[in-house]
Order: C-alpha cells, then sequence, then structure tokens
C-alpha cells in the first residue's frame, strides 16, 4: 500500500508550501498522475480522504489529472500512445518501446485560501 | 472572508524520496561505494542468494547488506552468520524501503569504502519500484518457482530493474517454467535488460552474477580514481601556487 507514503508525501508538500506561498488552507490539489506510473488513482484517493483531516488539507477536494503514456517504437521509429507497459505499439504490433512519458507523479496546482 | 487563489506548485510527489536518493547516492560516489537494490517477491530466494554472495566476496572485497523486512532481524541474523556486517531495517507497516531509511543505516552501519553494499528490499514486486534508494541499480530476482508471467503481472519492476537473476534454475527439470517466454516478457517490458541464471544452492551461473557486480564495481572505482586525480591535481596546483 505505498499510495499511503504517497499521499503523505502530498502533505507533507503542501504543509511545506502552505509557510512558503503564505496560505493556510487547501480547498482543491490538481494532481498529475501519469497512465504508467506506479500508483493506482483511486486508491490514492482513498488514502487522500483518510488522512487529510487534521491538515492543511482538510476537507480539500482532490482532482486527479490522468496523463496518457507515451513511448517511442524502436521498430518503427514512432512516437505513439501506450495505456500499460506491455502494450505492444499500436502502429507495427513491435514489442520494442522505450517509455517516454506518462509515468509522472505531480501536485500542479492547489486552490488556496 | 478569505480570498481564494490558486498557487503553481508543479512538484514531483516522490520529491522528499528522491532529495534523499541523491543524498545517498552522492555519498555513495565520494566513497566508491556500489549499492545494489534486490527486489523480488516473497521467497524468491533472496535471502539465500545473498548469503551465498557474499561469503563468496567477502575474501577480496568488503561488503555490507542492509537488509528490509516487515519484522524480525532474521535475515540479518543470517547474513552475520557469515560474518559480514549486516543491518536490519524493519518498516513496521510500510511495504518498501525508502532513501531516508537507507542513509540512516548507512551512517549507523559505517559502510566502507570502495566496498559493495547490498540493499535486500521488502519481498514485493510492486511497490520498491518506484522508491530510488539512491543505488547504482536495481536486481530484479524471479525464482522458477514462481510464474513466468511475473515480468508481465509486475511490469513495473521489470521496467525498473537493470537486472533479471532467474533463481532456482536446478529445479528446472522438475518445473513446467518456460525460460524463454519468461524473458520474451522480460524483454517486453525492459528491451534493455540483462538476464543471468543461476541456482543459488548448487552454484550454477555464480559466476556471471560476480562478472555483472565487478563490471558495476569497476565503473564506480574509475569514477572515484577520476575524482580523486582532479581533487590532487588541484591540491597539487595550489600548493605549486603557493611555494
Amino acid at each position: 500500500m505505498h499510495e499511503m507514503a504517497l499521499t503523505e508525501g502530498i502533505l507533507r508538500l503542501l504543509e511545506e508550501q502552505a509557510t512558503t506561498q503564505r496560505f493556510h488552507h487547501v480547498r482543491t490539489v490538481w494532481l498529475e498522475i501519469g497512465e504508467l506510473s506506479t500508483v493506482d488513482p483511486e486508491a490514492l484517493r482513498f488514502c487522500f480522504e483518510a488522512i487529510r483531516s487534521g491538515t492543511v488539507a482538510e476537507g480539500a477536494a482532490l482532482e486527479i489529472i490522468r496523463t496518457p503514456g507515451q513511448a517511442y517504437c524502436m521498430d518503427c521509429a514512432n512516437a505513439v500512445h501506450v495505456g500499460q507497459r506491455y502494450d505492444p505499439c499500436p502502429d507495427c504490433g513491435g514489442d520494442s518501446l522505450q517509455v517516454t512519458g506518462g509515468d509522472e507523479m505531480r501536485v500542479k496546482e492547489v486552490e488556496v485560501e | 472572508m478569505s480570498q481564494a487563489r490558486l498557487v503553481k506548485i508543479e512538484k514531483d510527489i516522490l520529491g522528499y524520496n528522491d532529495a534523499y536518493a541523491a543524498e545517498n547516492r552522492k555519498l555513495f560516489a565520494d566513497k566508491g561505494i556500489l549499492a545494489l537494490n534486490l527486489v523480488s517477491s516473497p521467497g524468491s530466494g533472496k535471502t539465500t542468494l545473498l548469503c551465498r554472495t557474499v561469503g563468496d566476496l567477502k575474501s577480496r572485497l568488503a561488503v555490507a547488506v542492509i537488509e528490509g523486512d516487515q519484522q524480525t532481524t532474521f535475515d540479518a541474523d543470517r547474513i552475520r552468520a557469515t560474518g559480514v556486517p549486516a543491518l536490519q531495517v524493519n518498516t513496521g507497516k510500510g511495504c518498501h524501503l525508502d532513501a531516508h531509511m537507507i542513509g540512516h543505516a548507512v551512517g549507523k552501519l559505517g559502510v566502507a569504502d570502495d566496498s559493495v553494499l547490498f540493499v535486500e528490499n521488502v519481498g514485493n514486486l510492486v511497490c520498491p519500484a518506484g522508491f530510488d534508494l539512491g543505488e547504482a541499480a536495481k536486481v530484479v530476482i524471479l525464482s522458477v518457482t514462481e510464474g513466468e508471467d511475473k515480468p508481465l503481472k509486475y511490469p513495473d519492476m521489470f521496467a525498473a530493474a537493470e537486472l533479471m537473476i532467474l533463481n532456482k534454475v536446478d529445479l528446472l527439470p522438475h518445473l513446467s517454467f518456460d525460460v524463454d517466454r519468461c524473458v520474451r516478457y522480460a524483454r517486453k517490458i525492459n528491451p534493455a535488460i540483462r538476464l543471468i541464471e543461476l541456482s543459488a544452492t548448487t552454484g550454477q551461473g555464480l559466476d556471471a552474477w560476480y562478472g555483472w557486480i565487478d563490471e558495476k564495481r569497476q565503473a564506480v572505482l574509475s569514477d572515484r580514481a577520476l575524482a580523486l586525480e582532479t581533487k590532487l591535481a588541484a591540491v597539487r596546483r595550489t600548493l605549486a601556487e603557493g611555494a
């Protein structure tokens, strides 16, 4: 259940930012979670709701933006979209794909007061 | 009434871990330590392989081990019985080691310069994939008593690993495990992954594993030699100018 460790990371980041960017309460958090990242968005949402109370994000809404998985196919030399790491190239069916994006887990923006 | 506003953050969720990992990586580079992060599911034979490995290597190089488990010091006890320094890190409810725990463990263990540090992660093919410890490479160990489709079932781990060790190959005659299919699945996830087939029990294939460790160690040591030479040249220059 590393989603809990990740959620603690999010809250730690928000607490730090509350000091540096001078806010006292977070209303909404926007996360960017890539399709190929190692996290399940629903589990993250569950953890966030479980541990947000007593922090700057008490009662805050969580918005998750899914960014698409991107890969470079070494067989047909195209940049392609992949939904999972084991997907073959949608253009040529080849397996030699190098993931180039869509594995990020970032706090993008917050609405604060 | 307070005014709501939008604040750009644009920071990685794992940023706190990655910052500790960068500190560890710098420390390892400064001290010439080759750090390897061994990951697998429980029961793959990681600890047996590690006991055999440190036993075979300790006469020719300095080795140390950090053992990660949720509970007990059984594994560190097994390593220490071989005469090699080992420290157990219990993650409690946690399912993986993180870079902060490793930084502390390295300080406590007092890892020697120019040594090899093996980190045996918690037996889990999911969570440890996402946590950089500052290691030179992740080594994933899969035993042939498991399913050959594990690379596809747990793709993140096989994508993050540089080397896949197929362990317990002495048992292959008794099993229906298809090595070629397993390797094909692993390369589907990670076209560059290296493969070593071995048996920690019979010793078959261990030379290839030790050869791979030596190769990685050479790279770490040549970087350190270069850094020390640069430092030495700077000191000599200062000395010459002052003289």
